[in-house]
């Protein structure tokens, strides 16, 4: 139990007067797509579900069903590959007497602190030589690439956090290095795998710069690319109301996990030795 | 099984921490490293679970060399100082660990698991997780662990050190009891002086990477082989006087205070520099030479008290007797001495 050494009313005060216009956007935004307003009211005046036809009616925007499962599946590679090389890089770092084993770790940071867009030439360039402009693959590791400074360096963190004699009464209990990573350090480091795990399949989903660059013409078409292409504003069947509820549709799968996961998110500022 | 330590050697980075050290632990026995930090002690206890590589000379246990040999296959228990238990896991998993990695039958797993359970004293607590676990409840699925393979022997790095007063005291009698039962050898790393006297067949006392006496209990606290031993076991600890031999068995301290020395070393040569080493239990309490001085401190321990006495300027007394009100701060008191059982050290700081 934690004592109280102030009121908490005044902070769920500012903290709401500061919120209130996301949580005012969000609302309408809600309201908006599911009815219609007459031009110039403030207020709606009638319920509909016209808006959201584009999930059933492919003629309106093309299926938007392939391109979720395609979001979709953008999202899981990254989670698959962000996890996969941030729990074994992120031992190495922590654990491993590697060498040049500093220079790694400022590089790591280094990385972290530029934006993709300042990367993108280069990257372009590299994709370009290696045969992998315009496909799925190249945008995969593209993203999962630069998001792996950051994944490595998280679960390094978490590593650290972990005894170093939980490592040797592993070994003396005579099981290997590998075991004893997989079996005793691993479950250790779970509430770091997951927030990472949530926070590399939001940050996927979220992607629209290096699909839209790196992927211009491909078939493979992701939510946030159809987002903007679904209502061109100089346009003059320019549907604000579709673009709000696709846009919705969109948010959606975020909120959910932010809703479920918030808790294990903040571990990753958190340092992570408790859940 | 004995283990023997030959030249063994270790440094880090270059730096010799320890060099040529020898030890024979024998085959049964609990042998206790003390010593203060930075001696060295927890080093060589790495060094032997094989944890630490070794630089230098030989581990032998039994008469096998295990020098070289990892970790992994040498028969070694540990019980480390914050237990490391694996958090996740039950402590019948935590137990069960060293077997299953083994590739032991799950029936084998159970009834071994099971019988350290009984040994230790944890049965009803075998489903809980290690944080549900108190303080002396963690160290005895630690100590099941450790002894659940049947080690060859077992090393316990300050095991007691996180332990609360009353609980360390249970646990040292246990810990005793269980190495006592298995008959196992086992080695005790601790820098607490009454554990290592409480719990150990022998001390090997070292500081700087060296061993400064290895001796039962009792024969190293009343026959120090130097002042470092004599200084370092004892509580209240032993007091220095420094002066030199004035012939006629008698010693004169720096301050000039004069004092009989013990009737067995009354040959000693005039003019020679000499440390007297007086335990408090030695003074003022009965003896053939009496001392006067100034009470300058008084320390209440219930069933007995402390005393300083100053007897000249920089030369300070201790004294342990009974408790007694009698006496205040600042008082002049002339008390006997037992000069027979003070401790005669030359100037290299070894005893006479």
């Amino acid at each position: 139990m934690q004592t109280k050494n102030f009121a908490s009313w005044p902070i769920v005060l500012v903290l709401t007067a500061i919120s209130l216009p996301l949580a005012i956007m969000y609302a309408s935004l809600v309201i908006d797509s599911f009815t219609n307003t007459p031009a110039g009211a403030v207020l709606p005046n009638e319920f509909t579900l016209e808006h959201w036809a584009f999930l059933v009616d492919p003629t309106i925007t093309g299926n938007v069903w392939t391109v979720t499962f395609n979001t979709l599946i953008f999202a899981f590679t990254m989670v698959v590959v962000v996890l996969s090389v941030s729990a074994t890089g992120g031992y190495a770092m922590s654990r491993l007497n590697l060498p040049y084993r500093r220079f790694f770790l400022a590089g790591i940071l280094v990385m972290h602190a530029f934006p993709s867009v300042t990367l993108i030439i280069g990257v372009f360039l590299v994709l370009q030589f290696a045969g992998l402009y315009d496909t799925l693959i190249g945008v995969i590791l593209v993203k999962a690439a630069l998001t792996l400074p950051f994944g490595v360096w998280i679960m390094k963190g978490f590593y650290d956090a972990v005894p170093w004699e939980i490592e040797m009464a592993g070994l003396q209990d005579g099981a290997d290095r590998f075991t004893v990573w997989r079996r005793l350090i691993l479950p250790q480091v779970k509430p770091g795998l997951v927030a990472l795990g949530v926070f590399a399949f939001i940050d996927g989903w979220g992607e629209f710069l290096l699909p839209r660059i790196l992927a211009p013409t491909t078939e493979f078409q992701v939510l946030s690319v159809y987002l903007n292409n679904v209502s061109v504003p100089d346009s003059v069947d320019y549907d604000f109301n579709l673009f709000k509820s696709v846009g919705l549709f969109y948010t959606l799968p975020i909120l959910i996990l932010f809703i479920v996961f918030q808790n294990r998110l903040m571990n990753i500022f958190g340092g992570g030795t408790k859940g | 099984m004995q283990i023997v330590l030959k030249d063994f050697t270790k440094s880090f980075d270059g730096l010799t921490v320890i060099d040529k050290l020898n030890l024979t632990i024998n085959d049964g026995e609990m042998l206790a490293l003390l010593g203060p930090s930075g001696c060295g002690k927890s080093t060589t206890l790495l060094a032997i679970s094989g944890i630490l590589r070794v630089n230098g000379g030989q581990i032998l246990f039994g008469d096998k060399d295990v020098s070289n040999l990892p970790s992994q296959k040498r028969n070694v228990g540990v019980v480390f100082q914050n237990y490391a238990l694996y958090p996740h896991m039950t402590a019948f998993e935590n137990i069960a660990f060293p077997l299953q990695v083994r590739k032991t039958g799950a029936a084998e797993i159970e009834e071994r698991v099971r019988e350290m359970a009984r040994l230790t004293h944890i049965e009803p607590y075998l489903d809980r997780r290690p944080g549900q676990l108190s303080g002396g409840q963690q160290q005895r699925v630690a100590l099941a662990r450790a002894l659940v393979r049947r080690p060859d022997v077992l090393l316990l790095d300050e095991p007691l050190a996180n332990l609360d007063a009353k609980l360390r005291l249970e646990m040292r009698s246990e810990i005793r009891r269980i190495q006592l039962e298995t008959g196992i050898t086992a080695i005790l790393v601790t820098h607490d002086q009454v554990e290592a006297m409480s719990m150990a067949d022998r001390i090997a006392i070292m500081d700087h990477g060296r061993i400064q006496q290895i001796a039962a209990p009792e024969d190293m606290y009343h026959r120090p082989s130097n002042t470092f031993v004599a200084g370092f076991l004892g509580n209240p600890p032993i007091v220095f006087l420094e002066g030199k031999a004035i012939g006629n068995g008698a010693f004169e301290s720096a301050s000039g205070m004069r004092m009989p020395l013990p009737e067995r070393l009354t040959g000693l040569a005039a003019d020679q520099p000499i440390v007297m080493g007086v335990r408090p239990e030695h003074f003022g309490v009965k003896g053939r030479h009496t001392v006067r001085g100034t009470v300058s401190f008084i320390e209440p321990q219930g069933r007995e008290t402390h005393f300083d006495l100053t007897v000249a300027e920089g030369e300070v007394l201790r004294s342990i007797q009974a408790a007694r009100t009698d006496i205040s701060l600042g008082s002049e008191v002339e008390w006997p001495l037992d000069v027979d059982k003070a401790l005669v050290f030359d100037s290299e700081g070894n005893r006479l």
